[in-house]
């Protein structure tokens, strides 16, 4: 049993090698791995107890920045576009972050859906601009100044987006343990008693909102690349739940989490979906409502049970997250 | 501004608000006393709505009094608020009132994801009309301009009627007075021998009936699509936070100004009418976080 701690590292070979055996399979993993940076934003707030209904705004508006940029200059590097996504929607993160960084739980919640919602009308209406509810096409970028075949294209995107995910869950995970990371933690146990030991809450949030924010973007730039064209569906609020149902699907506030939850997530959305399109919200909310009634630590609690049974005497495990 | 467009304007602002009080005020109660924001408001708005539809179209289909469309929506909106709001109080909050603030949000989360589902596999995809009730009623002339009785009469006298009612509710009975009781403080209502999960379910039916309605008569007035309990859920927490969270009669004069506001973007702004409701919110906000009418909670260490 003690090959269980190594199931992580197994199984991102498995998601590594995977395409090389079947190659169709990158365009649907390079989606799952685009989704799971916007949840690993949408589990940075969850470090902060803070749950986000409106994270696919972020998403879009990078989504869309790639779109423009691809359009305005008639083409442009794959590495300048996922800059960019991250810029703007960084940069849109910390307007609205200013605002939303005042309020906690409920308020925090709504206010992100209200300001994603209004997005994704202004996406609809101002359609000479961003033509509508057809979207924009997203052109071939080059990939790091060589112009890449379609196929190869595609298999350069999903490596980039394996490498960029890992990276990504690096520094997330240094930055959760670093002091700013353990004050977010510290909003969700006390936050009248953070504030006295002198560090600003809403300093703290506002940092942890720009950081997901900006992965969320980065997410975004990479979907839109993927899939060719961005529509306002990126930002709806359909989308954003979504989101955070797979943070909670793969353990909220755990790092690996994210991508575990989304690639588990986009595999059966794939095979499942087409036979129950009609039905598939509801399958996410009665497993949503199941995850949080009986196992509101998800796939990484049923990973840590596992280690557990594997090495029932090995008492300086690695500290799991509070719950 | 052209004097027309002002009248026509403010109309359309007063019609649009009863609606969105109607649902405000329900989403509004069910905070003051569970302190859960439910989410799942927006669905019992729309399914509301679609039942309404139905029950119209099934009564105009039928060779009958047409006058007993108005009676059909008040029934569809009961029976939808009765039997969601129970189901959902019962069946599911009820075990979650001891858990995170989050998760209680992602409960409600999840059950509206569900009913959105319920409505696309009841009623399908394509849009609903069914407005009869608003020709029975004919038009009345608003300084020289005719507008329709339904929505500038019957829409705004129903909100008013709600209104009072649920002050009269509140103030005057006895299950209102246990409900106020629970709202201002649930634990000393408890030590005088309230009974919170009975005084939970009763308000939750409550305002559940109260969301079934805005969506029953709203259905002669639009079209009937998916969608629409989303765009219900977030504007009338829109309104409700503008008001401040817990505050019946301030949902009602938030929910004019933004319905207000709304209207007259429509006419000077239209690129701009869905931002209104929420920069108005955004603006309030910004001066005064707990809302217009609520006092600021002190904070507990």
């Amino acid at each position: 049993m003690r090959f269980v701690r190594f199931l992580p590292a197994v199984l991102v070979l498995a998601v590594a090698l995977l395409p090389l055996a079947v190659p169709w399979l990158k365009i649907i993993l390079t989606v799952a791995l685009a989704k799971g940076l916007a949840v690993l934003g949408v589990v940075v707030l969850l470090r902060a107890g803070q749950v986000s209904f409106g994270h696919a705004m972020f998403f879009a508006a990078s989504a869309y920045s790639a779109a423009f940029l691809m359009q305005g200059f008639g083409g442009m590097d794959l590495a300048v576009l996922l800059l960019a996504g991250m810029l703007c929607s960084g940069a849109m993160g910390a307007v609205i972050g200013l605002f939303v960084v005042r309020y906690r739980y409920i308020f925090f919640g709504m206010l992100n859906l209200a300001f994603s919602m209004v997005l994704y009308a202004l996406l609809e209406k101002m359609f000479h601009v961003t033509g509508g509810s057809d979207g924009m096409a997203v052109g071939r970028p080059t990939y790091f100044g060589f112009e890449l075949e379609r196929t190869a294209f595609e298999t350069a995107l999903f490596y980039s987006s394996l490498v960029l995910a890992g990276a990504a869950c690096w520094c997330v995970h240094r930055f959760l343990r670093s002091p700013l990371g353990e004050a977010l933690s510290a909003i969700r146990t006390n936050e009248t008693r953070l504030e006295y030991l002198g560090i600003s809450a809403r300093r703290v949030l506002l940092i942890a909102y720009v950081l997901s924010a900006a992965l969320a973007g980065l997410g975004g730039a990479v979907i839109a690349v993927n899939q060719g064209v961005v529509t306002p569906d990126l930002g709806y609020w359909i989308r954003s739940g979504e989101f955070v149902f797979i943070a909670i699907l793969g353990g909220a506030g755990n790092v690996l989490g994210a991508f575990a939850g989304a690639l588990v997530y986009e595999l059966v959305r794939f095979y499942a979906a087409a036979m129950a399109a009609d039905v598939w919200q509801m399958i996410l909310g009665f497993v949503l409502l199941g995850i949080i009634l009986f196992a509101s630590r998800g796939f990484v609690g049923l990973y840590q049970d596992l280690v557990a049974v594997a090495a029932p005497d090995r008492p300086g495990r690695e500290r799991e997250p509070k719950r | 501004m052209d004097p027309i467009l002002l009248v026509l304007a403010t109309l359309d602002g007063i019609a649009y608000a009863a609606l969105v009080f109607l649902v405000a005020v329900g989403l509004t109660l069910i905070f003051g006393v569970m302190r859960i924001l439910n989410v799942a408001h927006g669905g019992f708005y729309a399914i509301g709505a679609y039942a309404a539809a139905s029950l119209v179209l099934s009564v105009s289909g039928a060779d009958l009094n047409p006058w007993l469309t108005f009676p059909a929506l008040l029934v569809a909106a009961g029976a939808v608020g009765a039997v969601l709001g129970l189901v959902i109080e019962r069946g599911l909050l009820r075990h979650i009132y001891a858990k995170e603030e989050v998760l209680q949000l992602l409960v409600t989360f999840a059950a509206f994801m569900i009913l959105e589902d319920v409505q696309r596999l009841v009623w399908g995809v394509q849009p609903y009309a069914a407005t009869d009730p608003v020709r029975l009623l004919g038009t009345v002339e608003v300084m020289g301009i005719p507008y329709n009785a339904y929505q500038i009469i019957l829409l705004p006298a129903i909100a008013l009627l709600v209104l009072v009612g649920l002050r009269w509710f509140l103030r005057h009975t006895l299950s209102g007075k246990v409900i106020t009781a629970v709202t201002e403080d649930r634990e000393t209502a408890i030590t005088v021998g309230i009974d919170a999960r009975r005084v939970f379910t009763i308000t939750f039916v409550i305002g559940a009936v109260l969301a079934s309605l805005g969506g029953a008569l709203a259905s002669p007035t639009t079209a009937i699509q998916l969608g629409l309990g989303a765009e219900m859920i977030v504007l009338s927490f829109a309104v409700v936070a503008t008001a401040g969270l817990g505050q019946v009669e301030g949902a009602a004069l938030a929910a004019l100004l933004i319905g207000l506001g709304r209207s007259f973007a429509v006419y000077l702004v239209p690129e701009l009418d869905v931002l209104i409701p929420y920069m108005i919110m955004v603006l309030v906000l910004l001066v005064r976080p707990q809302g217009l009418f609520a006092v600021a909670e002190k904070r507990r260490i």
